[in-house]
């Protein structure tokens, strides 16, 4: 009897261990679905995004190369949106306030949520930023990018994808 | 052709100017100023760990990245380009003897990029410290020591 208590006791730590660790997300992988009040004060659920292009931007008013990367992402928003593209920011500052001041200054186009640990987690652990998933009309992830931000070669990403979507 | 790229110049250029002032305190680019002889390389800073040796470690970056995985025994102190988060580091170690080993980390962005370490490590020296480490943390926290299979403690 002692053993299986043993046994049970081992099992659930090991599960609690599991739990704690995130899944390394890859690109065939489904996105997680999260549902967040975006700082415009509408409601954003990836879900309802199904069928669309979407990048999903992991950005914070403390990292300059995703500051500098934001009006370049306004402008795929602007080009492709029309054609089922959508951008969202995820931001990782610890306030809401500070995304806020970022937003008085820089136009945003897009939604923007405010992220947390356990987004991030959901993500696989955003230990780093940027950190842009791009995301298929079927909700699985096409694309990850981590590091300087690269506007071609996502342009070149997100104009592939809509084309398939539409074949 | 030649306007678009003139425009797309323009928007960069503007963007660099209108953000100055979001980068005063950060001051992107300050890491290169840190000696490589203080730095100290993940795999080094882990091997230390293996061994049992554990001098005090401070995360001076954002507490979003701390919650999700840090690095065992470290404490958050707080964002370097912060003033509370500075303040929040020297109250961490004002108590320790300057000739103490201490380690700051921070990983958030790109080496050349953080906004914190540097000033982390300038409030450090300022208080005296002699044998002040920084983890090279070239890429960030989650590249360069998470995914190598470095220890951490979980949360979020």
């Amino acid at each position: 009897m002692l053993r299986v208590w043993v046994a049970a006791f081992l099992l659930a730590l090991t599960a609690s261990a599991h739990a704690k660790t995130p899944i390394k997300l890859k690109p065939g992988a489904g996105a997680p679905q999260f549902v967040r009040s975006d700082l415009q004060g509408h409601p954003f659920d990836l879900k309802t995004q199904r069928g669309k292009i979407v990048l999903i931007d992991f950005w914070a008013s403390w990292c300059p190369p995703c500051i500098i990367a934001i009006p370049h992402l306004s402008q795929l928003q602007k080009k492709y949106g029309a054609r089922g593209f959508q951008v969202v920011g995820v931001s990782m500052d610890d306030s809401a306030d500070t995304v806020k001041e970022t937003m008085q200054k820089i136009r945003f186009n897009y939604p923007v949520v405010m992220g947390d640990a356990k987004l991030g987690n959901l993500y696989g652990g955003v230990l780093g930023l940027p950190l842009q998933f791009l995301v298929g009309a079927d909700g699985k992830i096409l694309a990850i990018r981590s590091g300087a931000f690269a506007p071609t070669a996502l342009d070149s990403k997100i104009a592939a994808a809509l084309a398939e979507r539409r074949e | 052709m030649r306007l678009a790229m003139r425009l797309a110049i323009l928007a960069h250029l503007l963007t660099v100017l209108l953000l100055a002032p979001l980068s005063a305190s950060a001051a992107p680019g300050d890491a290169l100023t840190i000696p490589a002889s203080v730095q100290i390389q993940p795999a080094e800073l882990a091997a230390m760990l293996k061994a049992g040796d554990t001098p005090p470690i401070l995360q001076v970056g954002f507490s979003v990245m701390y919650q999700q995985a840090h690095i065992p025994n470290s404490q958050y102190a707080g964002p370097g380009n912060k003033d509370d988060g500075l303040l929040n580091l020297k109250s961490h170690v004002d108590a320790l003897p300057r000739d103490r080993l201490v380690v700051i980390y921070c990983g958030c962005c790109p080496w050349e990029k953080c906004p914190n370490i540097a000033a982390a490590y300038k409030q450090l020296i300022g208080m005296g410290f002699t044998k002040v480490k920084v983890l090279y943390l070239a890429s960030n926290f989650g590249a360069d020591w998470v995914d190598k299979g470095y220890p951490v403690i979980r949360g979020g």
